[in-house]
């Protein structure tokens, strides 16, 4: 018993120094009593912030003058601003995107028409897409919307971008010979032990997200296994991974698909998930050919986005502060249309305007009330 | 009134922890003492207070009866009546139903000269439900951190408070908690099932002795704790599923706020390998 007690005492210091310590700040979700909180350590949340600031907007720009479009050669999408505009948002472009390189990362010395660099390539098309997340999800970027600087923060690529992953090698025979993408601990999935790559899936693809039976006994007509479920939770620790919150930042989870007891976060978040599928599918997997190998995936795939891409581990990218309206100059870039032209169609379709959508059916959801949205 | 042969002999005076004789004395075979009265006391009110609570509340339904804490914007202040008010006096009345309770228990031990076993035994209870409606809220900084009363709503709660920190069953203390939890009912499972055995022979057979328990295991594992073993080690994993149910919930929220696999990360972490 002697013994025992150092070694107790040692214990338990070693598991508390991998802990955090009080005091904490914490955030009342749901109605009182009913657990549903976010509880945050301020001290980390500090280190957050200061990691998450917006740069000082660029003074704007006197209206009128010649197009740019007219002026310069080879202006696709930016033809329509002045020159005085267009050259505010190369400078804030380049501020956002590569202040080391400059303006040589995407344009050719002294040749600034030439697309010999296919960043230049890639940019026009992320400028369409910037206008698109803008212009046609207002659903899930609300009034804040979104600026290059929201993924990029001084970045040439974002830092969170997703590439395909198949599980690694085989290993062993029969069942043991794929890991499913499972037991990696990735930081993708917050760290347990779910598929890590439940983005092809969820958002490339459009499997079903929803795996809860909607009977309360078996009556065998259920597809969902428990396999399905892991994948729908590798998603969703990737949701709260990026967003720094839990689960019941959108869900009670007294029962995890009714609507009528969740926050209004979670159709937030249904939106964001179209979007974020969307956008991969007409704007980034596209793109693959023009790629060099080096930004290309282990499989070949062009870089994707999922949520972290723009929330970096913030509930509100960049804490909700708006870029946007500083820079009008990005609602001006026409667009040549997206690869599948559905972005808005489908978005005005999706939402059925303050139906409280049926329990058990499909993914469903209402037109968000709160502007927070992003 | 009626009385066991062999009761006479337990009642004996003295004893008491406070009150001297005041209320040294029994009624018909419950024995009443200070801590008596209190627990009656305290157990009468906080009922009345749940009762006019559930008058107050939506429904009679027993399962969906809630009383909850106060909002956290109170903080450790007092709030309304309706609005938590009652959570907290009836929290009271609860904690101090709970000790009186233990402290009884401690002077009928002093009585019996036998050892504190049993009311140290129900103190770990306590502690654990002190733990979620006292100790971590004060931590957090707000009485509405406590866990509602209801039958279906301290499941909600239950279930949220683990979603808050995504995956609960990677709490290290959560996870020690359950392991204690399981081998108390397998222990016990072993330990009834013998006990049955031995007491309940064949037809014509005798009752077995506690050598033939101790051979019976030694026989199949190679080692029998034996009769007061058992019982000691009975206690000790209960009482360390009760305690360590206790720290996995002070651990989340005051010492840890992101999703529990993370904390894992230190493993990963350790300048070993990374």
């Amino acid at each position: 018993m002697r013994k025992l007690m150092p070694l107790t005492v040692l214990a338990a210091a070693a598991v508390l120094t991998a802990c955090e310590r009080p005091p904490m700040e914490v955030d009342q979700i749901g109605y009182r009593g009913v657990g549903m909180e976010q509880v945050t350590n301020p001290r980390l949340a500090e280190a957050k912030r200061e990691a998450n600031q917006v740069p000082e907007p660029l003074p704007p720009v006197s209206p009128g003058g010649p197009r740019a479009g007219d002026l310069y050669e080879n202006v696709e999408v930016l033809g329509d601003l002045t020159i005085v505009e267009f050259n505010r948002l190369m400078t804030a472009l380049t501020e956002w995107v590569s202040p080391d390189e400059g303006c040589n990362y995407c344009h050719v010395p002294g040749n600034f028409a030439s697309e010999d660099i296919y960043t230049k390539v890639v940019s026009r098309r992320m400028l369409e897409m910037t206008k698109t997340i803008n212009d046609q999800w207002h659903s899930h970027v609300g009034d804040t919307g979104v600026t290059c600087y929201t993924c990029h923060q001084g970045k040439p690529v974002p830092e969170y971008v997703w590439f395909e992953e198949r599980g690694g090698p085989p290993q062993a025979g029969g069942m043991a010979a794929s890991r499913r993408g499972q037991n990696l601990a990735s930081p993708a999935v917050g760290s347990t032990s779910l598929p890590s790559d439940p983005f092809s899936a969820f958002l490339l693809g459009d499997e079903e997200i929803r795996i809860i039976p909607t009977t309360a006994l078996p009556q065998g007509t259920n597809p969902r296994n428990i396999m399905d479920a892991e994948w729908t939770y590798g998603l969703m620790m990737h949701f709260s991974t990026s967003l720094g919150v839990n689960c019941t930042h959108c869900h009670n989870s007294r029962s995890f698909f009714s609507w009528d007891g969740s926050p209004p976060e979670r159709t937030t978040a249904w939106h964001g998930i179209r979007m974020a599928r969307e956008l991969n599918q007409d704007y980034l997997v596209p793109l693959q050919p023009v790629y060099p190998d080096s930004q290309l995936g282990p499989h070949g795939d062009a870089p994707k986005l999922n949520c972290q891409t723009c929330h970096q581990g913030v509930n509100q990218p960049l804490y909700g502060v708006s870029m946007l309206q500083d820079y009008p100059e990005l609602n001006a870039v026409s667009r040549n249309g997206p690869a599948r032209g559905t972005a808005a169609a489908e978005a005005d379709m999706a939402p059925a305007v303050s139906a409280v959508p049926e329990e058990g059916e499909a993914e469903s959801a209402d037109e968000p009330e709160n502007s927070d949205g992003i | 009134m009626s009385m066991l042969s062999f009761e006479r002999k337990y009642r004996v005076r003295g004893g008491t922890l406070v009150g001297g004789d005041l209320f040294d004395f029994w009624v018909g075979p419950f024995y009443v003492g200070f801590f008596g009265v209190l627990t009656l006391f305290f157990s009468v009110i906080g009922t009345a207070l749940i009762v006019y609570g559930a008058a107050l509340g939506p429904t009679w339904n027993l399962w969906q009866i809630n009383i909850a804490p106060p909002d956290l914007s109170y903080g450790l202040g007092l709030a309304p009546l309706q609005e938590g008010g009652l959570w907290q006096l009836i929290t009271i009345c609860a904690i101090g139903a709970f000790v009186s309770w233990a402290l009884r228990q401690a002077e009928i031990a002093r009585k019996l000269g036998m050892g504190y076993h049993i009311p140290f035994a129900f103190s770990v209870a306590i502690f654990a439900f002190i733990s979620l409606v006292v100790i971590r809220p004060v931590l957090l900084g707000a009485w509405g951190h406590g866990f509602p009363y209801g039958i279906l709503s301290h499941l909600d709660w239950v279930s949220n408070v683990g979603y808050q920190y995504l995956h609960f069953h990677y709490n290290p203390a959560h996870m020690i908690a359950v392991s204690f939890f399981f081998a108390t009912v397998f222990a016990l499972s072993l330990h009834g099932s013998l006990i049955l055995s031995a007491t309940n022979p064949k037809k014509g057979e005798r009752v077995k002795t506690p050598e033939y328990e101790d051979t019976f295991f030694r026989d199949t594992i190679g080692y029998s704790i034996g009769t007061l073993g058992i019982h000691r080690l009975g206690l000790f994993l209960a009482l360390n599923a009760g305690f360590w149910s206790a720290v996995c919930i002070i651990l989340s929220g005051p010492f840890w706020t992101r999703g529990w696999p993370e904390w894992w990360n230190w493993w990963l972490d350790l300048p070993i390998w990374s």
